[in-house]
């Protein structure tokens, strides 16, 4: 939450454009978020009109809607469908291309060039995303280079939430509506004022560049309020309290077959989860044979070559797909990273276009099952 | 110095050895497809390089018997003729790759088989029993043995290039059978279905095309035909039913329209079919 120290300041809404030319005057590109086709979506900003001033987003099961929000709040729109993982993951990465020379061939590197970029409008429930994506492409002495080179040129500006959607739940995770670690300066949008707080070196420099007035303890008492406000209101929960284990005992739960009959198997779950890191490699050979590219681009555990293994497709059912998604993310997550794989920010929910949600399936897979009276092995 | 040392001798070798000899043949359909081949424009010449266009009329007059090595078939059956010619065709081709919605799963004139293709033929023609017409369009598959199939109305000339690039290394073309959706996402589109209540197949639809229409704010039709399919039943994808039921109750969309949706250009593969012949009887 919001620390009362000299690392924080105030920026008044009138001055926000100085913050834009602050970051450009580093060397940074500004990106955030930009109204499109109906939504909001990463582009490069150059000045504060081009940030969605004015709306405001309403999200429920399978429907996002923009709307005019009657106030000139900058940050109005809690979030789009893409959270920070595209800049550090990308949807597709040449790895490496490969030339054929004379009764050889050399493998040249790819290795993306380093363009600073400052991401402005970031929730907390992305900063906690990407906070998982470094645990995964980070790990110990298995740096992902391609992860790494963007995520090294990552500036994050976090939004603090103060209007909870209806598909939040957040508070439920510990992983918002205030960002707490993971950026490198915190926003807290006030009725004419910014709250600025430095979370890095990095954004150090650019508060004391800033040169602006420190904030007042009432300021700060104010953002902590509108937070929590932002936490009580949030109406979706999820369960956690019995996990892992109980989806691990929720394997044969017959609820799966009923939402396996809603499921569609299209993976944008996965595709907008902060979190979800699944990906497939393919090669791009030229015509001649004389050179190809080999490439990472977005998968998911909802395709069918995901659960291909050597000449069979282990699975093969809509069931065993979601059955393997919601497992992971909630339960074996925690086994395999040290926390759960959900970080609350309910896309999943939004932009699943027959609208399921996660938080009412674990509810009703932490219920008894129509089958509990079955022993194991019965079929 | 040795002659494989000197400058352009693996290009000579590459254009020296025996090149796969392509044919490309049409059956019924637009000639949409075998354009999409000629709009290759940059990789043409390399494409006239690797293989030995041997018969392709719509390129060139200049058509040589089979057999073939490689087959691009357009087109659905829908005469006798044809029924009758394809098998021929199929003892000239070592590999045999239909090209679209038509080869590949009928195409738009397959609507014909819901309706009396006689009462067509009486509505059109003065003297129609000179019309030799099958009363119904089928793809290729159910005529001849099919290696691969490329779905799309039309093809996408880019996926066209990596199977021939793919069977010119020796390697199985690899053809993906995901949703448009995942596609969609990879290249920042906002969903059109979710942000705007637009009824898009996107979600049921193979990938392939690039995602070209939700690129442009437009909802898919299907034109790529269902995900996967390799295997159809109970409980695999696609699932057309809760799309459908998605479509009825949170879109409003009417049984005929939901029948509309998946009776289109595809409307013949055996997934869309039952979906719309299941909200035909809602009607």
């Amino acid at each position: 939450m919001v620390t009362a120290s000299d690392r924080c300041g105030v920026l008044p809404h009138a001055d926000f454009q100085r913050l834009l030319n602050v970051l450009t005057e580093k060397g940074y590109r500004v990106v955030g978020p930009v109204v499109r086709d109906g939504s909001v979506m990463w582009e490069t900003v150059e000045r504060t009109a081009d940030l969605p001033i004015g709306w405001r987003d309403q999200q429920e099961p399978g429907r996002y809607r923009l709307e005019q929000s009657g106030d000139d709040r900058i940050f109005g729109v809690v979030h789009g469908p893409q959270s920070l993982k595209p800049f550090s993951f990308t949807p597709r990465e040449a790895l490496l291309t490969i030339e054929r020379s004379k009764n050889s061939f050399a493998s040249v590197p790819t290795l993306p060039k380093s363009e600073k970029v400052a991401i402005l409008g970031a929730r907390a429930c992305d900063v906690a995303g990407l906070a998982m994506q470094d645990r995964i492409f980070l790990r110990d002495a298995y740096a992902d280079p391609y992860y790494q080179a963007r995520r090294n040129s990552m500036f994050v500006v976090a939004v603090n939430c103060t209007r909870a959607l209806t598909t939040c739940f957040c508070a439920s995770m510990g992983t918002g509506p205030g960002a707490t670690s993971g950026f490198d300066l915190a926003l807290t949008e006030l009725e004419t004022v910014f709250l600025i707080e430095a979370g890095s070196s990095e954004g150090n420099d650019i508060l004391s560049a800033l040169a602006i007035d420190p904030s007042s303890p009432a300021q700060i008492d104010e953002a902590e309020a509108n937070i929590s406000s932002c936490a009580m209101n949030q109406t979706r929960r999820l369960n956690t309290a019995e996990l892992p284990g109980a989806l691990y005992e929720a394997h044969e739960h017959s609820h799966w077959d009923d939402v396996a009959g809603r499921c569609l198997a299209c993976a944008n779950c996965t595709m907008v989860c902060p979190t979800c890191f699944c990906h497939t490699v393919e090669e791009t050979p030229d015509l001649t044979g004389q050179r190809t590219e080999h490439a990472r681009l977005w998968d998911s555990c909802f395709t069918q070559d995901h659960g291909y293994i050597h000449g069979k497709n282990i699975r093969p059912t809509i069931k065993d797909r979601y059955r393997m998604w919601l497992t992971h993310k909630l339960a074996s997550w925690i086994d395999q990273f040290g926390a759960s794989g959900c970080v609350g920010c309910g896309r999943c929910i939004t932009w699943c276009p027959v609208g399921i949600d996660l938080t009412e399936e674990l509810s009703a897979l932490l219920k008894p099952s129509i089958r509990t009276q079955q022993k194991p092995g019965q079929v | 110095m040795a002659e494989s040392d000197q400058p352009g001798h693996r290009e000579e070798a590459h254009t020296n050895r025996a090149r796969p000899r392509l044919g490309v043949f049409r059956f019924a359909s637009c000639d949409g497809c075998q354009l999409s081949i000629l709009n290759l424009e940059d990789d043409l010449l390399a494409l006239g390089q690797a293989l030995d266009i041997a018969y392709f009329p719509e390129a060139s007059s200049g058509m040589k018997p089979g057999p073939y090595d490689i087959v691009l078939v357009e087109g659905s059956i829908t005469t006798p003729e044809d029924a009758a010619r394809i098998l021929a065709l199929r003892e000239q081709a070592a590999t045999l790759i239909t090209i679209g919605a038509c080869a590949t799963a009928g195409g738009i004139q397959a609507l014909r088989n819901w309706a009396d293709v006689e009462s067509f033929k009486r509505a059109v023609y003065p003297s129609p029993q000179y019309i030799q017409s099958l009363g119904t369009s089928t793809p290729i598959s159910a005529h001849v043995q099919v290696d691969f199939e490329l779905w799309g109305c039309p093809i996408d000339k880019g996926q066209l290039l990596r199977v021939i690039t793919d069977l010119l290394a020796g390697v199985r073309p690899r053809l993906f059978a995901d949703s448009v959706c995942i596609e969609c996402k990879r290249r920042g589109n906002v969903c059109v279905m979710v942000a705007s209540g637009v009824p898009c197949l996107g979600p049921v639809t193979r990938t392939g095309c690039g995602a070209i229409c939700p690129s442009m704010g437009r909802d898919c039709y299907g034109c790529f035909g269902p995900t996967e399919g390799a295997r159809t039943g109970p409980g695999l994808p696609p699932n057309t039913a809760s799309l459908a039921n998605r479509f009825h109750q949170g879109l409003r969309l009417i049984p005929i329209e939901v029948v509309r949706r998946f009776r289109g250009i595809n409307g013949a593969v055996e997934s869309f079919k039952q979906e719309s012949e299941a909200w035909e009887r809602k009607t």
